[in-house]
């Protein structure tokens, strides 16, 4: 398989996700189970920034791993692609980052963006220059030869971005990658990943705790809770396509944050009924 | 320069203490089947050095030959209980059982069943010795990898084919070193009690006990020189070849402390 | 291949339960019997010899080279020797001198090397003046020096015993130092302030955590040391004359091999037996001393120091 069947580049009218009525289930042992995720129904066009947002437990991670096809679902529909996860991994049509960047320590920089491409069995020649595209692209070139612990965690980062579009997936899944590093080298990275966003127009599913990286990343903000964990709300940013330092201090930015902030604040104040329930749980 | 500081002390201690001995014995006159002195022990070293690095030699090739079987049978044995759970699971009470066994009362049994005059022999106790700690500790290396780098391949979509060779056998491999400079050690040793149920005279341990037999004991002292020799030898040509294979490890790095 | 749940641990894994552990150990001898009997089965069959090769059958599948188990078990309860007791009676008083041996070696080892730890850990003097002493003691190799510090031990009049014993401490007072040392220091920082906080003298911090959070590391190394001590014993005592210990049995029956192959099998088994049983009692002592979980928490961490499954020979 090469590069490049996969367009970059999302066009026509299939959604890139489509979820509906999802469900996901943990089988714990004996009573350990698990209502991760209840009728879950979003769907992502082509080309678009949606963060999932919500508490611990509220499933955003699990239902990152369904949509990348590391786990299975147990209820409902769930279409990447219009294929099921499962063949979208298999296609490789999506690139993940996680929060640790769990870079090979045994591999140079350079040698951990070949990765994926090595498991395809790219010819050596092409690896190289892809790789180095790639690396060009997060501003790290002058670091390919180095190892893995010689970078600074939002340099790790970044490599595991350039891992992640080796393949030049058509679909972005990152989980709350930036949550281990400092609020300004954070600041950066959003930015980073926003214009690298902006310059190939892949679709992206981004799974954070900061409301305030949610707002300023995302076309849309997908509100969850958890116990059992769903989606309480679908908020549109509408701050358009370009931002930058001074969106963060945008008036329409903070009433945003506002709404994605009562949002969450929502499943906490129950009625009388509810109040009952999450008792008795 | 810090390197020679931390151990001139030692090496000074260490010359000391050699020279107070040797003066001890000679000012009290103590006998040498009581207490040998370094001269002797030196001086038998130097004279009878053929005879006793010829059976440094056999000893040697026996603790080489049952070390190769035993690691290539642990690995194999590794690789497969990595692949099956069912292997693994098996295999845990003999090998928590094994660990607690004196092995080396095997060695009667080898030398009936491969010959007593041949190395055969002695080289299939060490392998059984060896086998357990490489095949346990590779296992480890093998199945306790950062499960994070395993979803990052299954992200990636690797057969587990490619998750071995990308990610199992390089974060195995530390493990694995470290299994084998203890498997060479006890290779070593173990070649050399195992010559002790009998067999070729030609060898360290039998050479050892003769001697000692004979009350000869600087004789036998300068063999053990000889193996403690083999045995540091042993270590670092292991320690060598690690550093080849796994220059991006940890204790590799520049002002790492080993 | 989507994986449904999150994959379970890989880590060996022992069936639940005294009755789950009983029935593996149980199926795995009937294993080791089943491929015994089934090598003899098919090496006798192919004549001895390799298929398709002239070269012989090593081990040789033949009823003097390799006894049927059932005879090995039967000539357990016949007379060793001429008119004397069962052969299971004669070696397990073999075993029950050697073991004598070895644990007397093993407390003297056990209590130096827990002296040893807690020195060190009380003067860096000490530690930084004798710990190299004591790490360099392990580059002699004791285990292959046995006989001779037995034969030596008889030439300049220390009766037997003590000299076995005294391989036995040796190769235990070297592991349980080093744990102890190690035990001792592992409580988190915030304990030791702690203590502190309460104005705890340092002999208290000693008994009262530094102890109790050394106690797994040290069953850890007394587990290892247990095993050593039989290793030790039996090889002390090859090269004596007149000797009642499980290594004296392994020669005398190797030269009746020929006569009597079953009696070399049955001293093996009761070596392999002694070991067990030694290494299953520091096991039991360790359960009522020492939580379940600490000893997890001690075997994760030592799992890289102290090899899993090493034992000098």
């Amino acid at each position: 398989m090469t590069i490049g069947t996969t367009t970059g580049r999302t066009t026509g009218t299939a959604a890139a996700v489509e979820a509906g009525g999802l469900g996901k289930v943990f089988e714990g042992s004996g009573s350990e189970r698990v209502v991760a995720l209840q009728n879950i129904d979003l769907t992502v066009t082509p080309g678009e920034f949606v963060s999932l947002i919500g508490p611990s437990g509220c499933g955003k991670s699990t239902l990152l791993r369904l949509i990348g096809g590391l786990l299975a679902p147990t209820s409902g529909s769930l279409l990447v692609n219009g294929k099921t996860p499962h063949q979208a991994r298999l296609d490789r049509d999506y690139g993940m980052v996680f929060q640790q960047a769990t870079l090979l320590e045994w591999r140079s920089v350079r040698r951990n963006v070949e990765l994926p491409l090595e498991l395809i069995d790219t010819p050596r020649p092409e690896r190289v220059t892809r790789a180095a595209a790639m690396l060009d692209l997060v501003e790290l070139t002058e670091f390919a030869d180095h190892q893995p612990w010689q970078l600074s965690g939002g340099m790790q980062q970044r490599v595991a971005i350039a891992r992640a579009l080796a393949l030049d997936p058509s679909l972005l899944l990152m989980d709350e990658p930036f949550g281990a590093l400092d609020e300004m080298t954070r600041e950066r990275m959003q930015q980073e990943v926003l214009q690298i966003w902006t310059r190939t127009g892949k679709t992206v599913v981004f799974v954070t705790h900061s409301i305030p990286e949610a707002v300023f990343l995302s076309s849309r903000v997908v509100v969850m809770s958890p116990r059992p964990g769903r989606i309480e709300q679908i908020i549109e940013v509408g701050l358009g396509p370009q931002r930058d330092d001074d969106t963060r201090e945008d008036q329409r930015f903070f009433e945003v944050i506002t709404e994605v902030r009562e949002a969450l604040r929502r499943p906490d104040r129950p009625t009388g009924g509810e109040r009952l329930r999450e008792a008795s749980s | 320069m810090t390197r020679l500081r931390r151990y001139l002390p030692a090496g000074i201690a260490f010359v000391a203490i050699l020279a107070l001995w040797e003066g001890l014995v000679r000012v009290f006159d103590v006998q040498s089947f009581v207490l040998a002195r370094p001269s002797e022990i030196m001086a038998s070293f130097v004279e009878t050095s053929e005879v006793i690095w010829s059976a440094g030699l056999n000893t040697l090739i026996e603790a080489v030959g049952g070390l190769v079987i035993g690691v290539v049978l642990g690995v194999a044995v590794a690789l497969a209980a990595t692949r099956w759970v069912g292997v693994r699971t098996g295999l845990l009470p003999i090998a928590t059982a094994a660990s607690a066994m004196p092995i080396v009362a095997v060695a009667p049994i080898m030398n009936q069943w491969f010959t007593i005059t041949s190395p055969l022999s002695k080289m299939m106790v060490v392998s059984v010795i060896v086998f357990f700690p490489v095949m346990i500790n590779t296992v480890r290396g093998l199945t306790e990898v950062d499960p994070s780098q395993i979803e990052l391949m299954e992200s990636l979509a690797a057969e587990p084919r490619q998750i071995l060779t990308g990610v199992r056998i390089p974060a195995a491999m530390p493990y694995f070193f470290s299994a084998l400079k203890v498997a060479s050690a006890l290779a070593l040793i173990g070649a050399i009690v195992a010559e002790y149920f009998g067999g070729p005279q030609d060898v360290l341990g039998q050479y050892i006990i003769n001697r000692a037999n004979l009350f000869q004991f600087p004789d036998a002292w300068a063999a053990i020189l000889v193996a403690s020799i083999i045995g540091i030898a042993f270590y670092l040509l292991v320690s060598l070849i690690e550093r080849l294979v796994m220059p991006w490890h940890v204790s590799m790095r520049a002002g790492a402390e080993r | 291949m989507a994986s449904a749940s999150p994959p379970s641990s890989p880590r060996l894994r022992a069936p639940r339960g005294s009755l789950g552990r009983v029935l593996s150990v149980v199926g795995v001898l009937l294993a080791l019997v089943a491929v015994w009997e089934g090598y003899k089965m098919l090496g006798k069959s192919a004549g001895g010899m390799i298929p398709f090769t002239e070269i012989r059958l090593r081990p040789p599948p033949d009823d003097r080279s390799m006894p049927h188990v059932w005879d090995i078990v039967s000539a357990m309860f016949q007379p060793s020797r001429r008119g004397g007791d069962p052969l299971w009676m004669t070696l397990g008083s073999a075993a029950l001198f050697t073991l004598r041996e070895a644990f007397a070696g093993f407390v003297v080892g056990g209590l130096i090397g827990f002296g040893l730890g807690v020195l060190f850990v009380r003067s860096g003097l000490a530690e930084r003046a004798f710990l190299p002493y004591v790490v360099a003691s392990q580059t002699i190799p004791i285990l292959a020096i046995a006989p001779m510090v037995v034969i030596w031990g008889g030439r300049i009049g220390l009766p037997q015993w003590a000299a076995v014993a005294a391989i036995a401490a040796y190769l235990t007072f070297y592991p349980v130092t080093i744990n102890t040392l190690r035990g001792l220091r592992s409580p988190a920082a915030t304990a030791t302030e702690l203590m502190r906080s309460y104005a705890a003298s340092d002999r208290q911090e000693l008994w009262k955590l530094q102890v109790p959070s050394a106690l797994p590391y040290i069953f850890t190394a007394l587990k290892i040391s247990a095993a050593a001590s039989v290793v030790g014993a039996i090889v002390g005592e090859l090269p004596v004359g007149a000797s009642a210990g499980l290594g004296r049995a392994l020669l005398s029956y190797s030269q009746q091999f020929t006569a009597a192959p079953e009696k070399l099998y049955a001293a093996v088994f009761f070596c392999a037996l002694t070991g067990v049983a030694f290494v299953a009692a520091v096991s039991l002592a360790e359960r009522r001393v020492v939580g379940p979980g600490d000893r997890r928490r001690a075997e994760a961490e030592l799992g890289a120091g102290l090899m899993a499954g090493a034992q000098p020979a």
